[in-house]
């Protein structure tokens, strides 16, 4: 016998801090006001929760958020890792607990002081690299920036994509930050002459193919679509959920199998399709995560948006800008324009399309689907509305 | 400043002969001593009959540019100091699943900042050389 977690649990509560740089509280502080918002969002007490999901790269454990935030007897925890390969996983992890029972009211939540630049974890490597770092960090491979320019330039050898691709990707994000008051980005425009004479990262990334460094946290609360009818917001179904792990994958370095091009979202997309009842043309809206800018085209073609090489041209014409591409992506700007957060703030966007309450509001968002990190093990989530 | 650059940590024991052979100026991949399936990087089990005996291969050295990356600040500063400087990914010319990840320089005993980033084209041929930085000899590539 299978058991899907399919409709079985709802995203009933989220709750995010301010984004910014330097922000005066610690990481500790900005997770326990994001969960808390969340539990005050959903209309359940801090004392019904008994789940709890991170990201194994948070510096402030359960115990913390427990003690400060008042939660209850937990009965089950868990971590997810990779970084931002871990959003969705997170989500999709504390649905299946719900779903097995678990634990019966989940919090999964994510925090990060990440504009220090002494934060930078490539600014802190050992010297003497260990590991699968060896083959790639002594030779001035450092940065994670670095070894995604590696993939992008193969990417576009192969198939063609353009520096125009890759700046309609980071002109359609600012866009939609721009109509959103939360983001970073929403007081600068950002124009294609901009991008084309912006300094150089890593050649072929510029700076605007590269994503904020945000201090900030966000959670979300899932219970069970049974009770979440009583609760204070719309539930938002959790309907299917996917992590992916390919052969012969190595993490950022991927350049060691086979398809080096064919990344975690394509391993993902397979099982989160084949178990849901929904496919790629029923989605109405997309959050894809956005460390940087080609991670997108490949990511519309790893879900199946398109097909291979087929993600630049994708996003020509406004293909995936709100209102009228044909698929609106990272409506509130996404880890480019809006915040950096591991890609947890896309989470949160995929809540509110369903909800109905983006500031880049896709008519009729019945399904919503969310992505996290491409180039390293991944996970996806999608969302559908309650009927 | 040299010795600042990041290098590998010769003494791990999955790594160790490789390193032991860019030293003598040998460029060799590990490869399955039960079923011969060649692997890089070098890891402690073969993928694909689950051996855990292994032996070295020399390569031919020789190889195409598979891609190419140039970064620039913010970096290290030992790496900064160098930037903009390319580093490639290298596919074996015997074995294209074969991959390195190295730097294209000019000569021998130059610089990785010395080759005009704009004049690198993947698929063009290189060689490999060794360069000791540190006390490791690291494996480069110059145009063949």
């Amino acid at each position: 016998m299978t058991t899907r977690v399919a409709d079985r649990t709802a995203v009933v509560g989220i709750g995010q801090t301010a984004f910014g740089k330097g922000l005066a509280d610690s990481e500790l502080s900005l997770a326990c006001q994001a969960v808390s918002a969340a539990l005050d969002d959903a209309g359940i007490a801090p004392s019904e929760v008994d789940g709890l999901a991170s990201f194994n790269m948070e510096a402030d454990r359960e115990v913390d958020v427990a003690r400060n935030v008042g939660l209850g007897d937990i009965t089950w925890f868990a971590q997810v890792g990779y970084g931002g390969g871990a959003g969705c996983g997170v989500v999709g992890q504390a649905a299946m607990a719900v779903a097995t029972g678990q634990c019966s009211v989940a919090v999964a939540w994510r925090a990060r002081k990440r504009a220090d630049k002494t934060s930078r974890p490539w600014a802190q490597v050992s010297q003497r690299i260990t590991g699968h770092w060896q083959w790639s960090r002594p030779f001035g491979l450092i940065r994670p920036v670095d070894e995604i320019a590696m993939l992008t330039r193969r990417y576009m050898h192969e198939y063609g994509a353009t520096r125009d691709h890759l700046a309609n990707v980071a002109l359609a994000f600012r866009k939609h930050a721009n109509r959103n008051p939360a983001a970073t980005m929403h007081d600068k425009p950002l124009t294609r002459d901009d991008y084309m004479a912006a300094r150089w990262i890593s050649e072929p990334l510029c700076l605007f193919d590269n994503c904020l460094e945000t201090d900030g946290a966000l959670a979300v609360v899932i219970t069970s679509a049974e009770r979440a009818r009583d609760c204070a917001q719309p539930p938002v179904l959790v309907h299917s959920f996917a992590q992916g792990l390919p052969p012969q994958h190595q993490t950022m370095t991927n350049y060691f199998c086979d398809d080096p091009l064919r990344g975690p979202g394509w391993t993902a997309a397979r099982h989160l399709w084949a178990n849901a009842d929904v496919g790629p043309a029923d989605v109405k809206v997309a959050q894809l995560y956005d460390a940087f800018s080609p991670l997108v085209p490949l990511s519309l073609e790893g879900y199946g948006f398109c097909a291979r090489g087929e993600g630049g041209p994708f996003t020509d014409d406004g293909g995936i800008e709100w209102p009228h591409g044909r698929l609106p992506v990272n409506t509130s700007g996404g880890g480019m324009s809006e915040a950096y957060v591991h890609g947890f703030n896309l989470v949160l966007e995929g809540v509110r399309q369903i909800r109905g309450t983006s500031t880049c509001q896709v008519d009729s968002a019945d399904v919503s689907l969310v992505t996290s990190g491409e180039g390293v093990p991944t996970s996806a989530v999608v969302f559908t509305k309650a009927r | 400043m040299e010795s600042e650059l990041l290098l590998p940590d010769t003494a791990d024991p999955v790594a160790a002969e490789f390193w032991a052979g860019t030293a003598r100026g040998e460029l060799l991949v590990q490869a399955c001593a039960a079923c011969g399936a060649w692997r890089m990087p070098p890891r402690p089990m073969c993928p694909a009959c689950r051996s855990t005996s292994v032996r070295w291969e020399r390569t031919s050295g020789r190889g195409r540019v598979w891609s190419f990356a140039v970064p620039h600040p913010p970096l290290l500063p030992a790496y900064a100091a160098l930037a903009p400087y390319n580093v490639v990914v290298v596919e074996l010319e015997e074995r294209p699943d074969i991959r390195f990840v190295g730097n294209l320089i000019a000569t021998a005993d130059g610089p990785i900042n010395e080759v005009d980033p704009a004049t690198i084209r993947i698929g063009e041929p290189v060689r490999v050389v060794f360069q000791t930085v540190a006390g490791v000899a690291l494996p480069r590539w110059v145009r063949a």
